[in-house]
C-alpha cells in the first residue's frame, strides 16, 4: 500500500511538471504568433498612414475666361498660334478674381504657381478640340501644384516641409475658405501613367504592365510546369537522369531572382534580339523564375493523389494515360492551381530581374500591347520611393497598398479555389 | 496488414504479424518443401493455369515456385498469415504488379490457355476480363453513376446513353445496390457508407462484364452486416464469374468458397475442397493455422 501511495505521489508530481511544460510551450507558440501579427500590423499601419493621402487629390476650380486678347490667340485651329499663345494668363486672371490683392507682376507669377504645371496645356487642349469656346467663360477643374497639395494635406505634419511662401500660404488658406481649393478622391492615380509631376502621376500604366507581364508568365509557366510535373511524376523512369533533373529543379527554385534577369538580358535580349522594357520579355523571365515553384507544387499535388484511386482505375482496365488524364490530374488540380497562383503572386512582386531587362524606364504612356514599353507595379513603387519630390512619398505607399491588394486577392483566390475544388476520398 | 477487421473479431487474440513455429523442435520453414503442394491443386479444363510461379521484389523471393489451377465459375479462397504472399499471388492474375518497378514475375501463367505475361499482350484487355475489388473501398470521387459507367465508357462498351444506363442499372442490381441508390445516382460516391462503397466497387468491376473477379480482402474494412451482404453477393455471383478471394477470415473462406488454398511464407502449402480444409486438413501447418495456433 505504501508503495502504491508513493508511486501515485510521484506521478502527481511529474504531472504537475508536465502541465507546466505544456503551458510554457503553448505560451511560446502564442508569443510567436503575436510577434508575427504585431509586425504585420505595424507594417500595414505604417504603409496606410503614409499612403492614404496618396488617394487624395487637391483641385482648384476656376471660372476661366478664355479671352483671345489675354492669350494672344485669334484662331485656335492654327497650330502656330496655339504653340505661341499664353494659356497661363487666363488662369492667373481667374485666380486674381478671388485674390484681388495680388496685382504686381511678381505676385501674379507667384499666384500662377499654385496651379500644377499641366494646367496651361489643359486649356490648350480644350480650345484645340472646341475652337468655338474662345471668348467664353468656362468652369474648369485644375490639379493644384504639388507644393499646394502638400500644404493642404500635410500642413501639420512635421515630416513634410512646406515649400510655399508665407504669402502663397495665405492665399491658399483664403481659396480653401472660399471652396476654390478642394480635395477629392484621386482618380488621376488610377487613370494615368507615370509623370514627373506627383499630382499628375498615375499607377494605371504599371497595373496594365503588370497584368500583361503576368499573362505572359501564366501562359508559359503554367502549361510547361504542369506538363513537366506530370511527366516527372507519372511517366519518367526512375534513374540517374531524372534524379539529376529533380536536384536541378530544386536548385533553380533557390536561385536568386536577379540571376534570371541576367539570363533574360543575355539570352532573350542579347541573343534573340528581343526589345527591351517590354512585357513579353519580362513575362518570359518571370516564367523561368516561377517554373520550379509550379513544378514542385505540381509534383507534390500529384503525389498526394491516393494510390487506391490509381489502382481502382487500373483495375477496370484504364491505360496509364487514362489514369492520369481522368483521375490523377483532376484530383491534383486544386494543389497545382494553388501552387501556380502562389508562384504568380511571387512573380507579381518581383523587381530585381525586371530592372536588368529595362522595365525600370520612365514610361508615361499606358502600354497597349505586349510589345509596348512598360513598367510593373513593384518597379513603379521603387521608382517613386527613390524620387526626391515629396509628393512621391505618399504615392509610393499608395502604390504598395495597390500591390498588396492585388496579392491578397490572388492569395484569397488560391484559398478559395483549393476549398472549392478539394474533394474527399 | 489487417488489424481493423470486424469480421474476424473471433480471431483477434491471434498475433497477426508473428509467425510462431508450430513447435520448438520443428520451425515452420522445415515443414514445407518448395514446389510441393498437399491436396489437389490441379483441375480439368481450368480457367487459370499457373505453373512454377515465382515473384521477386528486388532480391526478395515473395512467391516460391507455386503451381495451381483455378477452375471455371469456381470460388477459390486464398488464406494464410500476413506476409505469406497471397495478395502478391492474386495480383499476378491481372498483372497489377506491373506498376511496381522492382517486382518481377517468373513462370507460366495463362488464362484460357493464353499467356498472361506475354509481352505482346495488352494489359488493358486482360484487366477488362479480370476485374478486381480492393481491400479498402476505393470509389472515384465522382457520382455513383459515373463510377459504374467509367469502365464501359473507356472500353467503348456502350454507344448510346440508353445502353450505358442499362449497363449501370444491371451492374448495380447484380451488386445488390440498385434499390438503395436508384434515386440518387448523381450523388457523390464517397458520401456512401463503407459497405455501400465496396458494393459499388463490385458493381464497377462487373460493369465491364469480366470473366474473373479478384477480391483482395474485400470485407476487411466493413462491419459484420456489410460483410454479410458482400458475402451473399459473392455466392450469387459465383454462378456467372470465377472468383478469387483473399481473406483473413476463415469463417468467410468457409462460407463463400468452393476450394481453399493455404499459403505460408511464399509457399502454397495445401489446396483442397473448402470443407475438407476446414474439417480434415492434410498438412500440419494448415491445421495449426485453422485451429488458431498461429496467425
Amino acid at each position: 500500500m505504501t508503495d502504491q501511495r508513493s508511486q501515485a505521489e510521484i506521478v502527481r508530481n511529474s504531472l504537475k511538471r508536465r502541465y507546466r511544460k505544456e503551458r510554457r510551450f503553448r505560451l511560446y507558440g502564442m508569443l510567436a504568433i503575436f510577434i508575427a501579427l504585431a509586425s504585420l500590423a505595424i507594417l500595414f499601419a505604417d504603409i496606410i498612414s503614409k499612403g492614404h493621402t496618396g488617394f487624395v487629390k487637391t483641385t482648384i476650380t476656376l471660372d476661366v475666361t478664355l479671352d483671345s486678347e489675354t492669350m494672344y490667340l485669334d484662331d485656335p485651329t492654327d497650330e502656330d498660334q496655339l504653340s505661341m499663345a499664353d494659356f497661363v494668363a487666363p488662369i492667373i486672371a481667374a485666380l486674381q478674381a478671388h485674390i484681388p490683392e495680388a496685382d504686381s507682376a511678381g505676385e501674379k507669377r507667384e499666384l500662377g504657381r499654385l496651379i500644377g504645371t499641366y494646367g496651361a496645356s489643359e486649356i490648350r487642349d480644350l480650345l484645340k478640340d472646341n475652337p468655338g469656346l474662345l471668348n467664353t467663360t468656362q468652369t474648369m477643374e485644375f490639379l493644384a501644384h504639388d507644393r499646394v497639395s502638400t500644404y493642404v494635406k500635410h500642413a501639420d505634419n512635421p515630416r513634410y516641409s512646406v515649400k510655399l511662401s508665407d504669402q502663397q500660404q495665405r492665399w491658399v488658406d483664403q481659396l480653401q475658405a472660399k471652396g476654390v481649393i478642394d480635395t477629392g478622391f484621386n482618380d488621376v492615380l488610377f487613370s494615368r501613367g507615370d509623370s514627373r509631376e506627383p499630382a499628375n502621376a498615375g499607377i494605371l500604366g504599371a497595373i496594365v504592365g503588370s497584368l500583361l507581364t503576368m499573362l505572359v508568365t501564366l501562359a508559359i509557366a503554367f502549361p510547361v510546369g504542369i506538363a513537366a510535373a506530370v511527366y516527372l511524376e507519372e511517366f519518367a523512369p526512375q534513374n540517374r537522369i531524372t534524379d539529376f533533373i529533380e536536384v536541378n529543379i530544386n536548385n533553380l527554385a533557390a536561385v536568386p531572382s536577379i540571376i534570371f534577369g541576367l539570363l533574360g538580358l543575355a539570352v532573350f535580349i542579347g541573343l534573340f534580339g528581343m526589345p527591351r522594357s517590354v512585357p513579353v520579355v519580362g513575362g518570359m523571365v518571370l516564367a523561368l523564375m516561377t517554373l520550379p515553384t509550379i513544378i514542385i507544387s505540381g509534383r507534390a499535388a500529384i503525389k498526394s493523389v491516393p494510390p487506391s484511386i490509381r489502382e481502382a482505375a487500373e483495375g477496370v482496365g484504364a491505360s496509364k494515360m487514362q489514369v492520369v488524364l481522368h483521375h490523377v490530374i483532376p484530383l491534383a488540380m486544386p494543389g497545382m492551381l494553388t501552387g501556380s497562383i502562389i508562384g504568380m503572386a511571387q512573380a507579381l512582386g518581383e523587381t530585381a530581374p525586371l530592372l536588368l531587362i529595362g522595365m525600370v524606364a520612365f514610361i508615361v504612356d499606358v502600354p497597349s500591347g505586349f510589345l509596348d514599353s512598360a513598367t510593373v507595379l513593384p518597379v513603379q513603387i521603387y521608382l517613386w520611393a527613390s524620387s526626391s519630390e515629396q509628393g512621391f512619398i505618399e504615392l509610393a505607399s499608395a502604390g504598395i497598398m495597390v500591390l498588396l491588394t492585388f496579392m491578397i486577392t490572388m492569395n484569397a483566390l488560391a484559398i478559395w479555389l483549393r476549398k472549392r475544388l478539394e474533394r474527399r476520398w | 496488414m489487417n488489424t481493423m477487421n470486424p469480421a474476424v473479431t473471433s480471431e483477434a487474440d491471434m498475433p497477426e504479424e508473428t509467425i510462431a513455429p508450430v513447435d520448438e523442435d520443428k520451425p515452420a520453414e522445415t515443414l514445407v518443401e518448395e514446389g510441393k503442394t498437399v491436396g489437389d491443386p490441379f483441375s480439368e479444363n481450368p480457367k487459370f493455369k499457373l505453373r512454377n510461379v515465382e515473384v521477386f521484389y528486388g532480391q526478395d523471393r515473395a512467391i516460391k515456385n507455386i503451381s495451381l489451377d483455378i477452375g471455371r465459375n469456381e470460388v477459390i479462397a486464398f488464406i494464410g498469415p500476413s506476409g505469406c504472399g497471397k495478395s502478391t499471388f492474386l495480383r499476378c492474375l491481372n498483372r497489377m504488379n506491373d506498376s511496381i518497378d522492382i517486382c518481377r514475375v517468373k513462370g507460366q501463367l495463362s488464362i484460357d490457355d493464353h499467356d498472361i505475361y506475354d509481352p505482346k499482350r495488352d494489359v488493358v484487355e486482360l484487366r477488362a476480363r479480370v476485374g478486381m475489388v480492393f481491400q479498402k473501398p476505393n470509389p472515384f470521387p465522382k457520382s455513383i453513376y459515373d463510377n459504374v459507367a467509367y469502365g464501359p465508357r473507356i472500353h467503348g462498351l456502350a454507344n448510346r446513353k440508353s445502353d450505358l444506363d442499362e449497363i449501370v442499372e444491371n451492374s448495380l442490381r447484380k451488386a445488390g445496390l440498385w434499390d438503395e441508390v436508384k434515386d440518387r445516382l448523381d450523388a457523390v460516391a464517397t458520401g456512401m457508407s463503407g459497405g455501400q462503397q465496396q458494393r459499388l466497387c463490385i458493381a464497377r468491376a462487373i460493369a465491364v462484364s469480366p470473366e474473373v473477379i479478384l477480391m483482395d480482402e474485400p470485407c476487411s474494412a466493413l462491419d459484420p452486416i456489410a460483410t454479410a451482404k458482400v458475402e451473399e453477393l459473392i455466392s450469387e455471383m459465383s454462378e456467372s464469374y470465377t472468383i478469387v478471394i483473399v481473406t483473413h477470415s476463415m469463417q468467410q473462406a468457409a462460407r463463400v468458397s468452393h476450394r481453399t488454398a493455404y499459403f505460408h511464407l511464399g509457399h502454397l502449402v495445401e489446396v483442397n475442397e473448402t470443407t475438407k480444409v476446414f474439417t480434415a486438413p492434410e498438412h500440419e501447418l494448415t491445421e495449426s493455422y485453422i485451429t488458431g495456433r498461429f496467425g
